[in-house]
């Protein structure tokens, strides 16, 4: 599998960049990083990058590059969780609504319309005004938005499996329905989960920083990148590096994330191959 | 049943569940209605004043009654009246739709004008170097969110030029158009950006797929010359996904770009929710959300009724 993804031009530049944010991101999580995120060297404020301080130093002097693996380390955070939530959600309601049909497909696949009813950065927005802002919220609100397209991605190659030979072989022999569901249907969903999984990743990133850059999701004085962009705002002349580098930081990580979905998907379905961009 | 009737007889059913959603995820909201209308001033009322507003607003009834009332207004036009705004709702949102309508279409024509030339001609040059570049560009397009890409615009003009996006008061289209269009050009950019990106990649990979199809040999073998295979013979086919993709865009962005018209200072659609939830508005919430699912799905249903127009064989076949 490894040796596919990096034998695939998209998918050298997409994994390698992801392994690299995660890396980032897990230094950032267990506070590795250069400077104390949050100590203001007063003295250093809106200083420009050099040795000491990699990305330079924000309006209190906080060190910049320090923030920045925070606030990835924050977004990786956030996405991990809520695309989890999204891809157990989905499956359970896909499979189940696949395997069961009548009413219970049914109601699932009508919720699941009136979800994708609603813009998704709307939904979203009414989540977080319900529940008030905040890192949970935002992983419950990303989820929530994501549950509907993996329930739909589960479901559909669910509903042919299940008509397929073996699946009624399966059942003749005995197997039970939890077998026949984890062993037969499940592995044969990995490849579209996958997929799926790494595409919502990169729109996870996306939403998060958005949402913060609203700043309705991380709370200062925690770091985020989206919340470094908003602070970035009144500054970038004087400071273009509090722009560039969390600005740089977000598109190359959802590219990463992008190159490999595209890879993965080229892997999984050659059908593809020639015509994908 | 055919796609289409599917289509049109769960379109209502949709609908009511959007309004059941909007309308219970309101009362989940923490504290009471009256709280929320008011804010801290309702901790001034007496217990007897309080159950005279409850009554007047008809919050002391079962919720399935305030549900089946608040429809009933709903259909009448009546979404309520806006705390922040003093005005009826459904007002207040028309004031702001005609700037998200034209922010919307200036950036569809962005898209379409940069997005499909660029498919049709990286499709042309398939693995060439000129097809590697615009498929990188794309690729970028894509992955760059549109906050940055007006962020980064914003910097580009003030530190390369000098020059900062007007953000002073809002013109409308109708009172001055050239003042109104300089204020939306940057703003369109922005959003058309990554929309350029997806209509690029999927216009080049319709397209690549169109190329290869017997008519289309069967044409160039005929001798037809190559920009009028292209052009006439190949890209109406291709143009399917360009216009399913483009619809759903524009479903998308007329629900308000919240970002993009905070950044650049525009009263929409977008940036009324978004005020609405930072003032707890919870009427205007509520009736902005009902609107904006309201056009999109509409706008989805148009989508597929056009892509079925264009190709017959949806009609038969097992849709979504």
């Amino acid at each position: 599998m490894l040796r596919a993804i990096f034998s695939h031009p998209s998918g050298r530049i997409g994994g390698t960049i992801v392994v690299i944010y995660v890396v980032v991101a897990l230094l950032g999580m267990f506070d590795v990083t250069p400077h104390n995120p949050l100590q203001q060297y007063r003295i250093d404020r809106l200083h420009a990058p050099n040795a000491s301080y990699w990305m330079g130093t924000d309006l209190f002097g906080r060190d910049v590059a320090s923030r920045l693996m925070k606030g990835v380390g924050q977004s990786f955070f956030v996405g991990f969780c809520s695309v989890t939530l999204a891809t157990l959600a989905g499956t359970v309601l896909g499979l189940t609504a696949a395997w069961f049909g009548k009413a219970w497909d049914g109601l699932v696949m009508r919720i699941m319309d009136v979800l994708l009813a609603f813009p998704a950065i709307l939904l979203a927005l009414l989540i977080i005004a319900i529940a008030g802002p905040g890192t949970w919220t935002s992983i419950a609100a990303i989820a929530i938005v994501y549950t509907p397209i993996f329930t739909r991605v589960v479901r559909g190659p669910a509903l042919s499996i299940k008509a397929r030979e073996f699946v009624d072989a399966a059942r003749t022999f005995g197997s039970s329905r939890r077998y026949i569901l984890t062993r037969h249907l499940l592995l044969n969903l990995v490849a579209p989960l996958t997929v799926q999984v790494t595409l919502a990743l990169a729109w996870s990133l996306l939403t998060e920083a958005g949402l913060s850059f609203l700043g309705l999701g991380t709370q200062p004085p925690a770091s985020s990148l989206g919340l470094m962009l908003a602070d970035s705002r009144n500054l970038m002349e004087t400071a273009p590096w509090l722009l560039i580098f969390p600005a740089l930081a977000i598109m190359i990580s959802i590219l990463g994330f992008n190159l490999l979905g595209d890879a993965l998907r080229d892997i999984f379905d050659p059908r593809t191959r020639r015509s994908a961009a | 049943m055919s796609y289409l009737t599917r289509r049109l007889s769960t379109f209502p059913l949709v609908m009511l569940g959007v309004s059941i959603l909007v309308f219970v995820a309101i009362r989940m909201v923490p504290g009471d209605a009256i709280t929320a209308m008011l804010g801290t001033e309702a901790g001034l009322l007496t217990p007897a004043q309080r159950e005279a507003l409850a009554n007047y607003f008809g919050i002391d009834q079962p919720i399935a009654v305030q549900y089946w009332h608040w429809l009933l207004g709903v259909f009448r036009g009546d979404l309520g009246i806006s705390v922040t705004y003093g005005k009826p709702v459904l007002g207040v949102i028309l004031e702001r739709f005609p700037l998200t309508l034209q922010l919307a279409l200036m950036s569809m024509c962005v898209a379409l004008l940069v997005g499909l030339p660029a498919g049709v001609f990286a499709a042309t040059r398939n693995e060439k170097m000129s097809d590697l570049a615009v498929r990188i560009f794309a690729m970028i397009g894509q992955s760059t969110p549109n906050f940055v890409v007006g962020l980064l615009i914003i910097y580009a003009l003030s530190a390369g030029f000098g020059i900062l996006p007007t953000m002073g008061e809002f013109t409308p289209l109708l009172v001055d158009p050239l003042r109104n269009l300089g204020q939306m050009i940057l703003p369109a950019v922005t959003l058309g950006f990554a929309f350029a990106a997806s209509v690029t990649r999927i216009s080049r990979s319709a397209m690549l797929d169109v190329l290869s199809d017997d008519y289309v040999r069967t044409a160039r073998s005929k001798g037809v010359p190559k920009r009028s295979v292209i052009w006439r013979h190949a890209l109406p086919n291709a143009l399917i996904p360009v216009v399913t993709l483009s619809g759903v865009e524009f479903g998308y962005l007329l629900g308000g770009a919240v970002l993009v018209e905070q950044i650049y200072a525009l009263p929409g659609l977008g940036r009324l929710v978004l005020d609405a939830i930072l003032q707890r508005d919870y009427a205007l919430v509520q009736g902005c959300v009902l609107f904006i699912a309201f056009n999109f799905m509409v706008v989805n249903l148009i989508v597929d009724l056009v892509y079925v127009a264009l190709d017959p064989r949806i009609r038969l076949g097992e849709g979504g």
